[in-house]
């Protein structure tokens, strides 16, 4: 065990006040009844009210949540698909190739990843609009997932597999019944990370979207570049709060599966 | 057998070469194209219709003068060298911040790594464009920073942050920290502590054992951590158009103004071919520093 001194205490303090330092102050700004931002008017909902009646914002979020769940779903679909073929499928033609196309995306910037796509769109003529949307955020997002679950499927014992085949399981019940419980847990954070970074992204959506599909980080982009704007804070402290309640909850959850997990196998031993 | 693990080859193959790879020859050869008042805005077009002679044609209009404008007009010169500078500035700081804090994290009781963690990760999930925004209100003239520090005495002008450089080093730092800690962490967790012990046991001081043991081998995490940051703050777009100044010149704020200011389809291909040719020599270095790194581990 190293020693926990004085310094770490301080470094890790002043770096985590660094981190949630801006959205404490963008929460508090949130119920500021005073539309200048920096003065404080009292305490009031007023701008959770505005955003809620701002059919704009209530558009983009919607279509912004279906374009997530359709991208995210597809992605860890075709991701997962992805991890299976680069650890398990052996060698074939063009692998380098494969692999390469997988991580590539993972540090291409945002603006030539848009940029190609929309000319490829607009190549074959495709109409842009929240399809388009969908193509894209799958793209990179599958990357990430085959990325999440390739992890997984390296570190997990492959004579399971074997022995479900070998009691006469076929290759898809196998994979079913056997892999499939064994990688859910990576499948399920590959499907949250892509959800999220399809929720997130600016700039793919800006240059792939049609006028009449705007999405929420489009609006917010349009609305904060002319400067502070209460109602925006307002949406921030409620995707900050979402993504709080959510990231505590999986890691009670996952924390209390250890726990069982650890009794279990003592129980088992014991037995 | 052989049929379904031709399919499941196939279906993820080919949607990567459609979407990715086939895009990035359109942009390649988009930039080897000419503006042009048409839709679409560039020509030539491939005329299939035409054969052979079609094929030929289209090739002897393809030109390189996007690539001399690149050259000629010192915009863009001066864009990609000031990316690589605010990337470069911007990776060292985030270094600075983070290895005291990943340190701090391997330092911790075992009990606490897990919030440790946790607190690292729940920004990264948090919107990338809102955390951003957020340092707008803090910075701004009339911001949190200003008004703390006037209410202290310790100014009586407001400070210009906002719009300004040093707003954009800020937000890079505080945008990809989480990059930086986390593969530096994982590398000092990994570290066995009995090789500072003993070399202290052995006469170091703290600090040298810290220099001569724990830098370099957390060596690897440092440098993942540090790639990860540089090559997308090189590309970046939203943190210098939010906190940036007309000053700041950014590539990445370069090429989306020429697209779709300009509507110079052409020129901003042109400019992503050039950013993706500079980005190639760190993107290689990386995967060969995670190349070594996973053979060291088998």
């Amino acid at each position: 065990m190293r020693r926990f001194s004085w310094f770490n205490a301080t470094s890790l303090t002043l770096g985590f006040l660094f981190l949630y330092f801006p959205m404490v102050i963008l929460v508090i700004y949130s119920f500021n009844a005073s539309k200048l931002v920096t003065v404080w008017g009292g305490f009031s909902v007023k701008w959770y009210g505005e955003l809620f009646h701002d059919q704009a914002f209530l558009d983009a979020a919607w279509v912004t949540l279906r374009v997530a769940l359709a991208a995210s779903t597809l992605a860890t679909i075709l991701g997962t698909m992805a991890a299976y073929v680069m650890v398990r499928a052996g060698r074939f033609t063009g692998r380098t190739l494969f692999s390469g196309m997988i991580y590539a995306p993972l540090v291409m910037p945002d603006v030539i990843t848009g940029l190609s796509l929309l000319l490829l769109f607009i190549a074959v003529g495709l109409d842009r609009g929240i399809t388009t949307v969908v193509l894209a955020h799958t793209t990179f997002a599958m990357c990430y997932v085959s990325v999440v679950v390739s992890a997984r499927l390296v570190s997990f014992d492959r004579s399971l597999e074997e022995a479900a085949l070998d009691l006469g399981c076929s290759p898809w019940d196998a994979f079913r019944s056997v892999t499939l419980p064994i990688i859910a847990p990576a499948v399920i954070s590959g499907w949250l990370l892509a959800f999220t970074l399809s929720l997130d992204d600016l700039v793919i959506a800006s240059f792939t979207t049609g006028p009449s599909s705007t999405t929420l980080p489009i609006k917010i982009w349009s609305a904060v570049r002319l400067g502070v704007n209460p109602e925006i804070n307002a949406l921030s402290t409620i995707m900050i709060s979402i993504v709080t309640v959510g990231v505590i909850t999986t890691s009670i959850l996952s924390k209390r599966n250890a726990v069982q997990r650890m009794r279990d196998e003592q129980k088992a031993q014991q037995a | 057998m052989q049929l379904r693990r031709t399919f499941l080859i196939l279906v993820p193959y080919l949607w990567m070469l459609l979407f990715f790879l086939v895009p990035f020859f359109i942009v390649m050869k988009i930039s080897l194209s000419q503006v042009a008042l048409a839709i679409p805005p560039y020509t030539p077009t491939l005329d299939i219709t035409q054969g052979w002679d079609g094929l030929v044609k289209f090739f002897s209009q393809l030109s390189f003068s996007n690539f001399q404008f690149l050259t000629t007009d010192d915009l863009y010169w001066r864009a990609y060298v000031s990316s690589l500078e605010i990337a470069t500035v911007a990776t060292a700081i985030t270094l600075l911040v983070g290895y005291p804090i990943a340190y701090g994290m391997a330092s911790a009781p075992d009990e606490w790594r897990p919030t440790l963690m946790m607190l690292v990760i729940l920004p990264f999930w948090t919107s990338f464009l809102i955390r951003i925004y957020a340092w707008m209100g803090i910075l701004g003239r009339e911001g949190f920073v200003n008004s703390t520090l006037e209410w202290l005495g310790i100014i009586h002008e407001p400070l210009t942050i906002l719009n300004t450089n040093w707003a954009v080093f800020i937000g890079i730092v505080y945008g990809y920290l989480p990059f930086m800690i986390l593969p530096i962490y994982a590398a000092l967790d990994k570290l066995d502590v009995s090789l500072t012990e003993s070399a202290q046991d052995l006469g170091c001081t703290q600090i040298k054992a810290f220099w001569l043991i724990t830098v370099p081998l957390s060596r690897p995490g440092v440098v993942a951590g540090c790639f990860l940051v540089f090559i997308p703050a090189l590309g970046e777009y939203v943190i210098p158009s939010l906190l940036g100044g007309s000053g700041t010149l950014m590539i990445g704020k370069v090429l989306w103004e020429e697209f779709s200011s300009n509507r110079d389809w052409p020129v901003a291909s042109a400019v992503a071919v050039v950013l993706l040719l500079i980005l190639v020599v760190p993107i290689i270095l990386f995967q060969r520093n995670q190349q070594r790194q996973q053979e060291a581990e088998q």
